[in-house]
């Protein structure tokens, strides 16, 4: 009875912080909005608009305003889903950006999943090998993966792997032959192609996801491997460890059953951020890959001063990290029973 | 009787160190108490872990070390893994350390026996919930889905214990086994320990720097100094130590209802740490 009264009182205070974590990110994002350098009145009209036409547009747009009041006409129109529209492409921000986000989803997401699965079990690895052949061979090969400029990594995989070899698809979400061929509803494109049941473009989709992602998730398990690393050096010294060993398991039991146990209340906190970071957008690599993606949209959007788009993708950013966090709140409290 | 456990000259040497951090141990034991009393750093734990070939940073020497039919020496670690928490185990020092935080403290338990022998689960629980009932625990089917932060160190001890006898094993080690716990929990659990090492005939070494905890629970006691071993006695003629540091460590000890002038502090001497001394005193 009283635990679960406690549990409540944890989700409310939970509750209220993220609400001021929330306000917070809207006056960072509308104060972005203001002291930007860029006249948000003359890329709407133009160079060659008459002083009549520019002061009619200031005022439509609330400038004339008080700071106080345009902060909550801001406030009213994010309530309302009123992102405003797009200056560069012309439909209301919300519309692009409901095109481009599942595009990076589902790299970062691709990406993630290589990235973790291939990064833990190289720190778990480098960590009981110590200063041994495996050790040293995992933490140059991560350190490649830090170290390597993404661009540059992504030329020469497409070189080789699409270019040569013929493994993989090239730039782009799929091939060209594809585009249109499958009716847009999530935009995620292998939902999407998977649920009008076109799996030629499905293969085509997962062809050419498969070498950004991998790019991706090879830069993040370097991130990855290393924290893995450090994390499991602390657990195997720790004296639990011995007295697993004392019971007569063996070196890969007292690892896999009781120290990994306790490092992946940490090793989901960086994960969640690294996932983070990858949705942020992945600018250079969708450049690279021509993947029509959000961190594209936000840095050609920043480019030509197009605030509302702008203000909108930082948004969205800042209420991915706040999710990221709650979701390893909760991880939290499932993996230890300490936090519970 | 056959000892339980041989070792003769036994060097520990970590890689690295330039000194080897024990040197030329030997004892044996029998279904008895051995006590090994020592200061910090004496090599006092190390023993204890080389025995249970614990140590992986370290060259390992001796004449012998036998533990029954097994030779501890050159015994793989495929070998070790049917000996170790089958037929011998070790307790260790603090249950807020040493049982895994995230585990309920009957898994673990109940763990032990699983991993030697072939049962069900529910047939493990029962062999831990009977267990934690032999340590004196009395609502055993509540503490088994407790988690170790939910108990108190002498309770968390005590499944510490359970786990650790629960197969039954010839030898048990107890490092330091009542040092992080209260005083007054201490003796409480020590009996419960003493009371299980008798019934069921265990050889037990315990490790320690309690002279009064080793005089009270031991039949003989080892007295180890800088990674020697300077002493053999019965726990009861520990009074009559011969050793100089024996001694001080004895004169150093403080008494109710004593005297209230300083301690003496222990007179280091450096022909402690030669081998004539050594043999003097064996």
């Amino acid at each position: 009875m009283r635990q679960s009264k406690r549990r409540y009182a944890g989700v409310a205070e939970q509750g209220v912080s993220i609400l001021i974590t929330l306000f917070g990110l809207l006056i960072l994002t509308f104060v972005i909005g203001r002291i930007m350098p860029t006249d948000p009145v003359r890329a709407m009209v133009g160079e060659d608009a008459t002083r009549e036409v520019y002061e009619n547009v200031y005022r439509q747009l609330g400038l004339d305003k008080p700071m106080w009041q345009q902060f909550l006409i801001y406030l009213r129109d994010i309530a309302t889903f009123d992102f405003g529209t797009s200056i560069r492409t012309g439909k209301p921000v919300l519309e692009d950006i409901a095109r481009v986000l599942p595009a990076t989803i589902e790299l970062a997401t691709f990406a993630i999943i290589i990235g973790a699965g291939l990064g833990t079990p190289m720190g778990v690895i480098a960590a009981t090998n110590k200063d041994k052949w495996q050790d040293q061979l995992i933490r140059v090969f991560s350190l490649m993966g830090h170290s390597m400029p993404i661009f540059w990594t992504g030329m020469i995989a497409l070189l080789v792997f699409y270019a040569n070899l013929g493994w993989v698809g090239g730039s782009g979400r799929m091939s060209q032959f594809y585009i249109g061929l499958v009716p847009e509803r999530t935009n995620f494109l292998l939902i999407d192609s998977a649920l009008a049941g076109q799996w030629d473009v499905f293969r085509s989709a997962l062809n050419h996801i498969i070498l950004p992602a991998s790019l991706l998730g090879y830069s993040s398990s370097a991130y990855i491997t290393r924290m893995t690393r450090s994390f499991m050096l602390d657990q195997i010294n720790q004296e639990y460890v011995t007295t697993a060993r004392v019971k007569g398991l063996s070196r890969r039991q007292t690892i896999w059953r009781h120290a990994f146990g306790n490092i992946r209340v940490q090793l989901v906190t960086i994960v969640a951020l690294a996932y983070g970071a990858l949705l942020e957008g992945a600018v250079l690599i969708e450049t690279v890959f021509a993947w029509p993606g959000f961190g594209q949209y936000l840095t050609s959007n920043l480019l030509i001063g197009d605030m509302n788009a702008v203000m909108t993708c930082v948004l969205i950013v800042g209420v991915i990290f706040i999710g990221l966090n709650i979701l390893s709140d909760i991880l939290y409290r499932v993996f230890d029973p300490r936090t519970r | 009787m056959d000892p339980i456990l041989e070792v003769k000259n036994l060097s520990i040497r970590y890689h690295g160190a330039p000194e080897p951090a024990v040197r030329n141990v030997s004892f044996t034991l029998g279904r008895e108490r051995l006590g090994i009393v020592g200061e910090s750093g004496s090599g006092k734990s190390t023993v204890g872990r080389a025995i249970m070939r614990l140590i992986d940073s370290a060259e390992i020497t001796a004449d012998t070390m036998r533990f029954e039919d097994v030779d501890l020496l050159n015994a793989s670690e495929r070998q070790m893994l049917k000996v170790r928490g089958k037929r011998m185990s070790m307790i260790l020092q603090d249950p807020k350390f040493s049982l895994n935080p995230i585990q309920r403290c009957g898994h673990q338990i109940a763990e032990a026996y699983r991993t030697h022998v072939r049962c069900s689960k529910a047939e493990a629980r029962a062999k831990a919930v009977k267990m934690l009932e032999q340590v004196h625990i009395r609502d055993p089917e509540r503490v088994y889905d407790l988690y170790p932060h939910e108990v108190s160190g002498g309770m968390g001890q005590r499944v510490m214990i359970a786990m650790m006898l629960l197969t039954s094993p010839d030898l048990v080690i107890a490092d330091e086994p009542t040092s992080a716990l209260d005083v007054t929990v201490r003796l409480q659990v020590l009996r419960i320990l003493d009371g299980l090492v008798k019934d069921k005939g265990i050889g037990l070494v315990m490790i320690s720097h309690d002279l009064n905890l080793v005089r009270a629970f031991c039949d003989r006691v080892l007295i180890m100094y800088a990674g020697r071993l300077v002493e053999t006695l019965d726990a009861r003629d520990l009074n009559n130590a011969q050793h100089p540091y024996t001694r001080g460590l004895l004169a150093a000890q403080p008494r109710i209802g004593g005297s209230r002038a300083p301690l003496p502090v222990l007179n280091r001497q450096d022909s402690w740490l030669t081998p004539q001394a050594q043999g003097d005193a064996l």
